[in-house]
């Protein structure tokens, strides 16, 4: 595939734009830089708008554009799970986060393994949470590069630069790392604010042009074989698609707000009616999602897998090809330039924020807690600012070596990984019945049965069938490994809480909870 | 047991509207069919869709609520 001139230029001239904004940041609410308070959560500042911004941009990434619709494309129905999923979080959003939100201001936590530290007093287990929060979130980094990957292949860029292998991914890379070095969450939610605005206007475009020149919905539809077109029902012996279609939609949803990134982008906010308002503007997202979701199934109305001239690209990317090889063969060069550029921007915000998102839990949680207890601010920021580095260069690594299937297949672990930080996380924001050893022992429990199921089924799937009294139950593992983690803990509290008389050291009252 | 107890709100009705998406997202056989379609999409898509509208306004009542109440 050669290059396109015009959407070539549109893409670097936007993509540079949006490279100078993340810089011209660091003067943006000016404020001391050199403290983790102001670079790892733009000094808690954000209103409601930049808040919607910046979680719109963290939540809905560039990865899950471009996969969701590769997946109706591949899969069909089941690929629409997206949608309950973004539907569902934001009840759960404006219940639980204003609680976390109030606690973590009043004693000035970053991170989610902060607050079980401090409602525990038990080293380990925030330990436990901050590791799993840091290994979920390296592949989901790694994804959001191989997103930017296909992207740059859909302009024609060659691959090799100057003899380089991989230079353009590289260049992408090292302007997200060095404007995220240098303006911390303040640059990435501007820069999200461009991102969303692209988005938009990608996908409006999308849906009103795409299936114009299809001759409609009703002909788009036709198209879809009818057997993948609805989910399998059920049947006397087995549950049936549509249950583990409703177990992928609770597991994501409880998953994604267990991840650092997601957290960090909501202590950001500077109230908790702004996270509760957010509940309400959020779902336009979601309703966002649910269009380019539809343009998987107007790719294979397209006619696109057959199309000799993108045959190389679904030979490299699979599935993942579709919306770029759609958005090539629909839309005038220059839009489709728009349109990458959208997608490569959509990759840059929630890695940034990821990034800072694990920076901060090792600094807070590893650093500060074990290595260098008694470290100033500014070695605190300095920290965190290398190990967010770090953790770019990693996935950068982890993109460039191996093939894109390994990550997404870890990106699935940690999916199922991070949702057992949930007892401990989120169940103790109401309850402190759980006791910390207890909850250890459920999240390794969670952890191991997860992960053995996840392998079993050959790291290819996530649903999982169990047998129950000879009924077929296809569960997303992730939600059974929870039930399985949540059973653990609470048993062992009851036995630890009625055995043993060691006193608890809880640091937040319930006061801290409201506001 | 302990001093401090969890806060525990008295439970109000309104908190009921977030329960309705559960219900009616999570019960796929509720929508898992072609008819009736709407402008050629069938049902199982447009249904969901919609609820990207309708999940959010149901958490306007209870936000109001709360906004009320902290007053």
């Amino acid at each position: 595939m050669s290059a396109n001139p015009v959407s070539l230029s549109v893409f670097l001239v936007l993509f540079a734009l949006v490279a100078c904004l993340g810089f011209v940041a660091t003067r943006w609410r000016k404020a001391d830089l050199h403290s983790l308070h102001e670079w790892g959560l733009g000094g808690r500042s954000f209103g409601t708008l930049i808040t919607w911004f910046l979680l719109g941009g963290d939540l809905y990434t560039a990865y899950t554009f471009i996969a969701v619709p590769a997946l109706m494309f591949g899969a069909g129905a089941t690929g629409f799970f997206a949608v309950p999923y973004t539907i569902l979080m934001y009840p759960v959003l404006f219940v639980c986060f204003p609680r976390l939100w109030s606690v973590a201001r009043k004693h000035g936590y970053v991170t989610a393994a902060d607050f079980v530290r401090g409602r525990f007093g038990n080293r380990p287990l925030a330990l436990a949470v901050a590791l799993t929060g840091i290994a979920a979130t390296v592949p989901y980094v790694a994804l959001q590069l191989a997103g930017m990957q296909v992207v740059i292949a859909a302009l024609g860029i060659p691959t090799t630069l100057g003899g380089i292998p991989n230079l353009p991914l590289i260049t992408a890379f090292l302007v997200l790392a060095a404007y995220t070095y240098a303006s911390g969450l303040r640059g990435t939610a501007l820069t999200a604010v461009v991102k969303d605005i692209l988005i938009y206007v990608t996908v409006l475009t999308a849906i009103v042009l795409i299936p114009a020149k299809l001759g409609g919905y009703a002909k788009v539809f036709s198209s879809i074989d009818p057997k993948v077109l609805l989910l399998t029902p059920g049947t006397d012996d087995n549950l049936g698609q549509g249950f583990g279609y409703a177990s992928l939609a609770v597991g994501s949803l409880l998953a994604l707000f267990l991840y650092p990134h997601s957290l960090t982008g909501l202590l950001s906010s500077a109230s908790s009616m702004a996270i509760r308002r957010n509940a309400i503007l959020l779902p336009i997202y979601s309703l966002a999602l649910a269009l380019l979701a539809l343009l998987g199934y107007t790719a294979v109305a397209a006619g696109i897998k057959g199309m000799p001239e993108y045959a190389a690209g679904f030979a490299e990317f699979g599935n993942n090809f579709a919306i770029p090889a759609l958005f090539l063969h629909m839309f005038p060069s220059w839009f489709a330039g728009v349109a990458f550029a959208a997608i490569a921007i959509g990759a840059l915000v929630p890695a940034s924020i990821m990034a800072i998102a694990s920076g901060n839990l090792f600094t807070r949680n590893i650093y500060k807690e074990f290595l260098v207890p008694n470290c100033t601010p500014a070695q605190e920021a300095r920290a965190a600012k290398l190990a967010s580095l770090s953790l770019k260069l990693g996935a950068l690594f982890f993109v460039l070596l191996f093939q894109t299937s390994y990550a997404i297949q870890l990106q699935l672990l940690g999916g199922i990984w991070i949702c057992q930080t949930l007892p401990a996380v989120l169940i103790a924001l109401y309850t402190r019945f759980f006791n910390p050893w207890a909850l250890l022992a459920g999240w390794a429990a969670g952890i191991g049965a997860g992960t053995m199921m996840v392998v079993q089924l050959g790291l290819k799937s996530s649903i999982y069938p169990l047998h129950v009294l000879g009924i077929t139950i296809p569960c997303y593992a992730a939600l059974s490994a929870l039930v399985l983690n949540i059973a653990v803990g609470f048993i062992l509290s009851l036995v630890l809480n009625a055995t043993s008389n060691a006193p608890r050291r809880d640091e937040t009252v319930a006061a801290d909870y409201l506001g | 047991m302990y001093k401090d107890k969890p806060p525990s709100r008295k439970f109000h009705p309104v908190y009921l509207f977030l329960v309705l998406p559960f219900a009616c997202l999570l019960w796929v056989p509720l929508y898992n069919r072609i008819e009736p379609s709407l402008l050629g999409i069938p049902f199982f898509y447009w249904y969901q869709m919609l609820w990207t509208v309708l999940g959010a306004v149901c958490i306007v009542p209870v936000y109001l609520y709360e906004e009320r109440n902290r007053k």
